[in-house]
């Protein structure tokens, strides 16, 4: 039995396996990829000690940090259940095997939230995508579509306007959100047509998208694109963890110690109920929850 | 005999410098495309896999898309 299962290896969970490997506790991670949103983001100007780096470039930064200690790995595996029983908390995974801890930290992150559009499925990767970072550069030169107006849609824009010939930004609110620096940048930058108050209806095209209907003060209108890019904010990777309490997001509730309502079940980073979703706060709830699990171990 | 190997990629995504990485550990030859400054290349690519994610690698003309370490250990005899 494990002394700690940690399931995720974005920023909380990476942190967590750092400050594990540390304290010397008999450590497993599981994960479906290595970085979380982090390695999916562009540009990152907030996360203290860097003046600038790319999203890719910090994850790849937290990996070394990672593995810099030799920790058991399990890559492209994802839990699909977490109960407890007696003394033991059992892991359950995609690869049909269970894993038991006595401590578990969940820090499985969030997902793109999908539009529920028709021809979305159907255009998956032929031109609709959840990934500027990934997909972004395929698009040199051609008409594109960013969905949404919160900041990450704000910094696909950004990094499309680089890229793109037009960038259309598609945003169902009034007016965008997002930090009004990169509101500003995405503004002035003179390639993107920004449409407030707007729905995407349906994504249209042959082989590939060719566009998309949008809807706006009661009209349809098409707009040829090559691209869409599906930035329309996140949802938690929560449901195989069923008995865990959660808000009304389905976001893991925990207290100021990052405790679940499970003993020895603890959450971090995106999938929890705490405010505000930022790599450097990911990363510090992260250590927190690996420090509250050791304190829990030397208790019990 | 090693296998003929190509990977269509982009610079900035994540699994694309993972495979690569990956292939390179492993001393796997293979020739690079870089679809987002080669056009023609890309067109290759939405050939031969009938979609535009990154990366896609093949292998003597097994079409594999994105980086599954398990999948092409498999696929390359690892």
């Amino acid at each position: 039995m494990y002394d700690l299962v940690i399931i995720g290896a974005g920023p909380a969970g990476i942190t967590a396996a750092v400050y594990a490997a540390r304290k010397k506790m008999d450590l497993l991670v599981i994960s479906k990829d290595i970085g979380g949103q982090a390695a999916w983001s562009g540009d990152i100007e907030n996360y203290t000690g860097y003046q600038f780096i790319t999203g890719p470039e910090l994850a790849a930064k937290f990996e070394e940090h990672m593995r810099k200690y030799g920790i058991d790995l399990k890559e492209n595996e994802a839990a699909t259940g977490l109960t407890r029983s007696g003394e033991a908390i059992s892991v359950r995974t995609n690869k049909g095997g269970a894993y038991e801890a006595k401590t578990v930290i969940v820090a499985s992150g969030k997902r793109s939230r999908e539009l529920n559009a028709p021809g979305e499925k159907e255009f998956k990767n032929k031109g609709l995508t959840y990934c500027a970072t990934c997909d972004g550069p395929l698009f040199s030169g051609k008409d594109v579509a960013v969905i949404g107006g919160g900041n990450s849609a704000l910094d696909a824009a950004l990094q499309m306007i680089k890229i793109a010939k037009h960038v259309h930004v598609i945003n169902i609110a009034p007016k965008l959100g997002g930090d009004p620096i990169m509101r500003e940048k995405v503004e002035k930058s003179g390639v993107v047509t920004v449409l407030n108050g707007a729905q995407v209806t349906s994504i249209l095209g042959d082989k590939m998208v060719n566009a998309m209907k949008v809807k706006r003060e009661g009209r349809e209108e098409t707009i040829e694109v090559q691209g869409v890019f599906v930035e329309i904010g996140l949802i938690p990777n929560s449901e195989f963890a069923a008995e865990l309490a959660k808000n009304e997001f389905g976001e893991i509730k925990v207290n100021n110690r990052n405790q679940t309502n499970i003993p020895g079940i603890f959450a971090a980073g995106d999938v929890t109920d705490v405010p505000e979703k930022q790599i450097i706060i990911a990363a510090g709830e992260g250590s927190k929850a690996c420090l509250s699990a050791f304190r829990y171990l030397s208790e019990h | 005999m090693s296998k003929k190997v190509k990977v269509y990629s982009t610079s900035s995504c994540p699994h694309c410098i993972k495979l690569k990485q990956f292939l390179k550990d492993n001393s796997i030859a293979f020739e690079s495309v870089d679809v987002s400054s080669d056009p023609l290349g890309q067109r290759e690519m939405v050939q031969v896999s009938g979609q535009m994610a990154v990366p896609v690698i093949d292998i003597e003309g097994k079409i594999l898309v994105g980086f599954d370490k398990e999948e092409l250990k498999a696929e390359l005899g690892l």
